[in-house]
């Protein structure tokens, strides 16, 4: 009896690691998928903590164990145990041990601490006063979005942060309204958006693990920033170098979205009466950021969701134009563009879904 | 005023309690009160639970649901924890001491009053247009941003809660200084009495950096100041800084006394002295003290820099090694010993493994790249809760029951007792184990909803299903104790036959002076070393003497009740209501001109004499 509540326990221990190990979730989101060097230096960290932490409660559950079954009194024990004072000896050996462990674990999390916080590169400018070998993203958090800016390319896009893949991608990241923190599980791990100042880490997206992720992985706003804070996801497009130099050059050719069909034409006439006060329609948005209060829509006919949360169907565009309050309660888009008539509706849904910036 | 004559009926009774200044009736009233919040604050736990059951839930509305997770956490560390920790410290720490009561009693009662109508307050908030909804730590910039009156409710109600637990921890501060009976010296001292000083300590250093932000955020919202506004030069980081110097601490607040509880527990029902005593006692001032080196650990993902984050991550990692040392102490305290599985040594037995898991999954977040990762993420959220269910809740159930007897001379039902701690403690494990997966997973904390085909869906059910048993373990710990209190079985000194310590050495529950002849100390263990000598009770260390009583009050409860209404004039103060300066007036005259009674009234107390302790042969056991 006593052996076998004694292996049990090892094995369920063993097996709860070996979920650890082997990795769940699904591999857009799950930081236990590591899809990229700062993910991998992150999980790498974490597995050796669990070892350790494992190690740790198996000597704990073992001596729990042994006690337990030893020393239970029977039944009219009247016996007084020795009145032990201590040991110094056994005293020592667990504070010893325990300091071992400890070292073990904090180099490389001092070390990793540094190379995580190494962006150097992001300083190294030319003569232009553009970022020489890196490529550069300015995020900024607003309320339940996310605007990207590529300074060096001059495009500012929103809710799909497009990517290259195997090279180090450097965030500027800062907030607009209350403090957002900028979090891809599967790409590594978060930091905050503050409205005090600007943080700057960088992140690696692997292309095999890309790939593997049907090329998106889901990005989460981790800090809780009002009603909506739960639905305020993004998604992050990893693309090879040369694709995404394709990409960059399609989105620095928009000068003015063109648009076919009498209900897009309709619906552009709508939206520059309604609409245009807020979003833009242009990658190049040269505006400051103040006066950039909604998400840039030049790509909005190719994006991966409606809102950062709905499927990306026509239907759901209607919805939400309709209704933002419903989907996203507390956004700031609710009641300031007037009231549309369902006819406006559907001419500005057409109107938007057709804006692309790269043909499909 | 008062007598020692006994009175009868349910009015004298309640004006009994509303007056008191005796350390076990406060302490009933802390358990009372703290109960209530504790099930009003599961109550909002099974709310977020309920709505995070399936994805895309609508039981609750995004907005409504941070307000039950802001209130769920504001009401379980201030409003449940607390008190109910200081129900235990002031149930216990002067009996094991040897004290008549603590060293302020009249400000015991004040610290009291002051916490629950702090308490009431905040919870009023449900019912006048909404409650705080930015989180219990309330980080500046989003509480800046929340319209409505919750944020100003959580800033008025715990500046008001916040002021009773510092009279309280000042208290027992000088009561375990002053106040220890011949013999007691430090190093007799039982650990739940060490614990609560060093505790004491803490909340003596940590609350003012609270209060510090309480009254910035006041100033900003009410006065317009622009301490966290950053378009006006303020800066929001302060905020964090100035909440984690007060909250990390406050973990270890509410730690330490369970560590204590639990030390009793051990050594009681094991038959044995605590193994490694004057090492726990070190290890308990270590971690009080590193207690206050490590807050940033709570900021890492904040951009403080690599610096501070790699100091503070080994900083935190230091705290496991005195935490390790409590561990194995306890371990070998039940090693060679008898040890007897009653109720409070399940949750103590229980306690261990729980928290040695929720203590490890501790340093992995201090491990500040790999925080990255785990920060504002469930696996958050199932770490913190094996700590402050592993071990502080666990660690209160255990107290609750063990000191039950002492506190009201009548034992809570073993049966049921059994029954609420399984179902609790399964109901735990499945609630928060699984959630360290959804974290890891991808799951960000404070999130009203999640969408589905994330991989988060069953592992969330799962967690639902837990919190359930969690609820149906605490439903029938209120059923035991209402059984308990309807069958009212009475019970000697020394109910669990093993006691140790000299309150068990005194009637239960004790007369209202504790001790007739204050005990004399003669080691560690005092009550087990002159059991161990055939001794039925304790050596006097005085002769029969006259005692000096103080008088009960009503002022405590007009004192708190004056800010109680100050503090609304001060929260409608800000809509430019005209009515608003005048009850601010009212509420600040009643409360210092029961301070003013109290000052001009002489007010020396009373004697009970020599001969009547002679007389009243039932009303205490000779010390």
């Amino acid at each position: 009896m006593k052996k076998r509540l004694h292996k049990w326990r090892l094995f369920a221990l063993l097996g709860i690691v070996g979920l650890v190990l082997s990795g769940c979730g699904e591999p857009f989101l799950s930081a236990l998928k590591p899809a990229g060097d700062v993910a991998q230096s992150q999980f790498d960290l974490l597995i050796l903590s669990t070892l350790i932490m494992v190690l740790v409660i198996i000597v704990v559950l073992i001596l729990f164990v042994v006690v337990l079954l030893r020393f239970r009194r029977k039944k009219g024990d009247e016996t007084i145990p020795k009145q032990i004072e201590g040991s110094h000896k056994l005293e020592i050996i667990w504070t010893v041990i325990p300091i071992l462990l400890l070292i073990v674990l904090a180099v490389p999390t001092v070390v990793t601490t540094f190379d995580l916080a190494d962006t150097k590169a992001m300083d190294k400018k030319d003569k232009d006063g553009k970022t020489k070998d890196a490529l550069v993203v300015n995020v900024r958090a607003n309320l339940y979005w996310w605007e990207f800016e590529y300074p060096d390319l001059g495009i500012v896009t929103s809710q799909d942060l497009v990517v290259p893949t195997d090279q180090k991608v450097y965030f500027n990241l800062t907030a607009s309204d209350v403090k957002h923190s900028f979090w891809i599980p599967a790409a590594g791990g978060k930091m905050d958006t503050n409205t005090d100042g600007v943080n700057k880490f960088y992140l690696q997206f692997d292309s095999k693990k890309a790939e593997d992720s049907n090329n998106l992985f889901y990005g989460k706003c981790a800090e809780l920033c009002g009603p909506s804070h739960a639905l305020m996801d993004f998604k992050v497009v990893p693309k090879a170098k040369s694709d995404f130099e394709a990409w960059a050059k399609d989105m620095k050719s928009v000068k003015e979205p063109v648009v076919e069909g009498d209900a897009a034409k309709q619906g552009e006439a709508v939206f520059n009466k309604s609409c245009i006060g807020c979003h833009a329609v242009t990658p190049n948005d040269s505006r400051p950021e103040a006066a950039r209060q909604a998400p840039n829509l030049a790509t909005f006919g190719e994006r991966q969701k409606i809102a950062g949360v709905l499927d990306h169907t026509e239907a759901n565009l209607k919805n939400w134009i309709k209704d933002p309050e419903k989907y996203k309660p507390g956004n700031t888009m609710t009641g300031t563009y007037g009231e549309l008539s369902d006819s406006d509706i559907d001419a500005l849904a057409a109107y938007l879904l057709q804006l692309k910036v790269e043909e499909k | 005023m008062s007598t020692y004559a006994n009175k009868k009926g349910f009015g004298a009774t309640i004006w009994d309690y509303l007056t008191t200044v005796d350390h076990k009736k406060i302490a009933i009233l802390y358990l009372i009160s703290g109960g209530l919040f504790f099930v009003i604050g599961g109550l909002e736990a099974m709310f977020i639970r309920i709505q995070l059951a399936i994805p895309n839930n609508d039981f609750v509305s995004a907005g409504f649901y941070n307000e039950i997770l802001t209130m769920h956490g504001t009401t379980m560390i201030f409003l449940a924890a607390m008190p109910l920790v200081f129900a235990v410290m002031n149930a216990v720490v002067p009996l094991q001491i040897g004290a008549r009561d603590v060293a302020f009693p009249f400000l015991n009662s004040l610290g009291f009053w002051l916490f629950f109508f702090g308490g009431v307050f905040l919870n009023l908030s449900w019912f006048l247009g909404g409650a705080p909804d930015a989180g219990w730590t309330s980080y500046a910039s989003l509480s800046m941003h929340s319209a409505g009156h919750g944020i100003d409710f959580y800033v008025l109600g715990l500046q008001l809660s916040g002021f009773g637990t510092l009279i309280a921890g000042i208290n027992f501060l000088v009561t375990i200084i002053n106040m220890r009976t011949p013999g007691m010296t430090y190093m007799r001292m039982p650990l739940f009495t060490w614990s609560t000083f060093v505790v004491s300590a803490l909340i003596l250093f940590a609350f003012p950096p609270l209060t510090v932000g309480l009254v910035l955020m006041m100033f900003d919202r009410m006065f317009g100041a622009n301490f966290f506004d950053v378009a006006a030069g303020g800066n929001t980081i302060i905020w964090e800084h100035l909440f984690w110097i007060f909250g990390h601490p406050e973990v270890y607040i509410l730690i330490l006394p369970a560590f204590g509880i639990f030390s009793e527990i051990f050594a009681t029902f094991s038959r044995k002295r605590l193994f490694g005593y004057s090492s726990m006692v070190f290890a308990t001032v270590l971690i009080g003290f590193l207690g206050f080196m490590v807050w940033a650990h709570h900021m890492f993902t904040t951009g403080l820099g690599p610096i501070a984050n790699a100091i503070f991550a080994v900083a935190t990692m230091a705290i496991a090694v005195p935490t390790g040392i409590k561990i194995f102490n306890w371990i070998f305290t039940m090693w060679g010993g008898s040890v007897k599985f009653t109720v409070p040594m399940l949750y103590a037995v229980a306690f261990i493994p729980s928290f040695t898991m929720g203590g490890v999954t501790g340093i992995m977040n201090a491990s500040a790249p790999a925080d990255y990762q785990f920060h504002d993420s469930y696996f958050v959220v199932a770490h913190f809760h094996y700590v402050i269910v592993g071990g502080v809740v666990l660690g209160l159930l255990a107290g609750i029951t063990f000191y039950w007897p002492k506190m009201f001379g009548t034992m809570l039902n073993e049966k049921l007792g059994q029954i609420t701690f399984w179902t609790f403690l399964i109901g735990f494990h499945l609630t928060f184990f699984i959630q360290h997966f959804l974290g890891l997973m991808g799951m960000p904390r404070r999130v009203f909803t999640f969408l589905d085909n994330q991989g988060l869906n069953t592992g969330n059910m799962i967690s639902t299903v837990g919190a359930f048993l969690m609820a149906i373990g605490v439903l029938v710990m209120v059923i035991n104790i209402i059984i308990t209190s309807f069958k009212n079985e009475k019970v000697g000194n020394d109910p669990w036959g093993d006691g140790r310590t000299i309150e068990w050495a005194i009637p239960s529950p004790p007369p209202f002076y504790n001790f007739k002849q204050l005990p004399l100390v003669r080691g560690l263990d005092a009550y087990w070393v002159e059991k161990m000598e055939g001794k039925k009770e304790m050596t006097p260390a005085e002769p029969l003497g006259d005692i000096h009583m103080p008088n009960s009050s009503f002022l405590p409860v007009t004192i708190a009740f004056g800010l109680f209404v100050a503090a609304f004039g001060a929260l409608y103060h800000m809509d430019d209501k005209s009515w608003t300066l005048p009850i601010i007036i009212v509420g600040l005259l009643i409360t210092f001109g029961s301070m003013l009674i109290r000052s001009v009234k002489d007010d020396h107390g009373y004697h009970i004499h020599k001969e009547d302790l002679m007389d009243d042969k039932d009303k205490g056991g000779k010390a």
